[in-house]
């Protein structure tokens, strides 16, 4: 895979349109090695493109390729499983499953248990492990969320608002977090967010929609 | 007559416990289609799945005998196949008590799923688990107790199951008669009452417990399954 800015692989090459309800949302980037931020305005589609992205929500028409795999090609009629795509999605809402506990929802995606230990301890959950997720507090919840996504040993990952209704002190903690997930699994990252000062520090390029 | 008291009690759980037990995936199956599914028809079906619970007893009863006469369409398949008739048989209560249980159990159940949080299942997927490893560790664990729930709550219907059951397999001692079949006959009786007393007690307490215990399972999830 050639081209991109310094010869450098591209990450996300995007181009898709969907219906949804009367409005059409869709978009057309390219993003390069790193992190890329999705900025818009709420209602834009941003989320919607992301589970596109996912493969939680099928375009009608285009193209996604991350990587250079094609995940979905509505001209070829591919369009991988969302279960097949190795996306760590981390959602809007932390979405933990309630029935079991941090421990079982950080290693539900994991092929083994290998990495819990190394990825509870950066994100600060160890002493999360045996709680269940309806006592832990949305920080926490977060950071559970983000471990079960990496923990999955995902090739990519979408982040959809990390930082969303996190007081000013936890949001600088969470984007510290982001920051170093993104420098030390050297994933490309797609994070959406409607906030200006979070997309210029998060993004190595922004997307604006 | 404690021997006779017995027979009703024994004869009266394993009805309801086989009824409920065959009900129970065909319920679920229903539920999981009228939940999720999006079909031409969807209506319909969920109509007449609910049927028996609107239709007089009597006439599902007497359907039922149609069906299942050994030259109804039912009846003769099963005497082709397995050479056997439901008709005047425990089985055959089983089935009347099990008709009426559906639309309840359906209902309950039909509750629970849709009380599942679909976005749980979607990050599951994200996870890399497919559709039926989705479904066996997310979607399911959290409607058991909706489907637990369920399971008594049609369980105590078929306790209490007595128009359609009379009408199709009649009131026989020691085969069909059930409690309420029981309490029928002995009210009929001339110096029946003290039967009925019993009869009617044992009745009582075990709806009551079948009942309470779906209340509390339906309770543990949350969800408003009340039928107190």
């Amino acid at each position: 895979m050639g081209g991109g800015r310094g010869g450098a692989s591209m990450s996300f090459e995007v181009d898709v349109t969907a219906r949804r309800g009367d409005a059409v949302v869709g978009a057309t980037f390219q993003a390069g090695e790193g992190s890329t931020v999705l900025f818009g305005p709420s209602g834009a589609g941003k989320t919607s493109l992301l589970m596109m992205i996912a493969g939680l929500l099928r375009p009608d028409t285009g193209r996604v390729r991350v990587s250079g795999q094609v995940l979905f090609d509505a001209a070829r009629r591919i369009n991988v499983r969302p279960e097949d795509r190795r996306a760590g999605v981390v959602f809007q809402e932390p979405r933990l499953f309630p029935h079991l506990s941090v421990r079982r929802n950080l290693l539900y995606g994991a092929a083994s248990a290998e990495g819990l230990e190394e990825i509870a301890t950066r994100l600060d959950i160890a002493h999360l492990l045996d709680r269940w997720p309806r006592t832990l507090s949305g920080g926490e919840a977060r950071r559970v969320a983000i471990g079960r996504a990496l923990l999955r040993d995902p090739d990519f990952l979408l982040l959809d608002e990390p930082l969303a209704s996190l007081d000013r002190a936890r949001r600088e903690e969470a984007m510290l977090m982001i920051e170093r997930v993104r420098d030390e699994t050297r994933l490309p990252m797609l994070i959406v967010t409607h906030d200006p000062e979070e997309a210029e520090r998060l993004g190595r390029q922004i997307i604006r929609m | 007559m404690t021997d006779e008291l017995e027979t009703i009690v024994r004869l009266s759980l394993l009805i309801g416990g086989v009824a409920t037990a065959g009900t129970l995936p065909v319920a679920f199956a229903l539920a999981w289609l009228l939940a999720r599914g999006r079909f031409p028809g969807k209506l319909l079906l969920d109509g007449l799945v609910h049927l028996p619970l609107v239709v007089p007893p009597v006439v599902t009863g007497w359907l039922l005998l149609i069906a299942f006469a050994p030259a109804g369409p039912l009846g003769m398949l099963l005497e082709r196949w397995f050479g056997v008739s439901i008709l005047f048989r425990w089985t055959g209560a089983a089935v009347a008590a099990a008709m009426m249980a559906l639309p309840l159990m359906v209902r309950a159940i039909r509750l629970s799923i849709e009380g599942v949080d679909q976005r749980l299942e979607q990050a599951a997927r994200t996870l890399g688990a497919g559709p039926w490893r989705t479904f066996a560790t997310i979607t399911l664990p959290l409607a058991l107790p909706g489907v637990l729930a369920a399971a008594m709550l049609g369980f105590a219907r078929s306790l209490g199951e007595f128009g359609a059951t009379i009408t199709f397999v009649s009131n026989v001692p020691g085969e069909t008669q059930t409690l309420p079949l029981a309490i029928y006959a002995a009210l009929q009786r001339p110096g029946g009452e003290a039967t009925v007393w019993k009869l009617a007690g044992i009745s009582i307490a075990i709806s009551l417990i079948a009942l309470i215990a779906s209340e509390l399972l339906g309770r543990r999830q949350g969800r408003r399954l009340h039928v107190l």
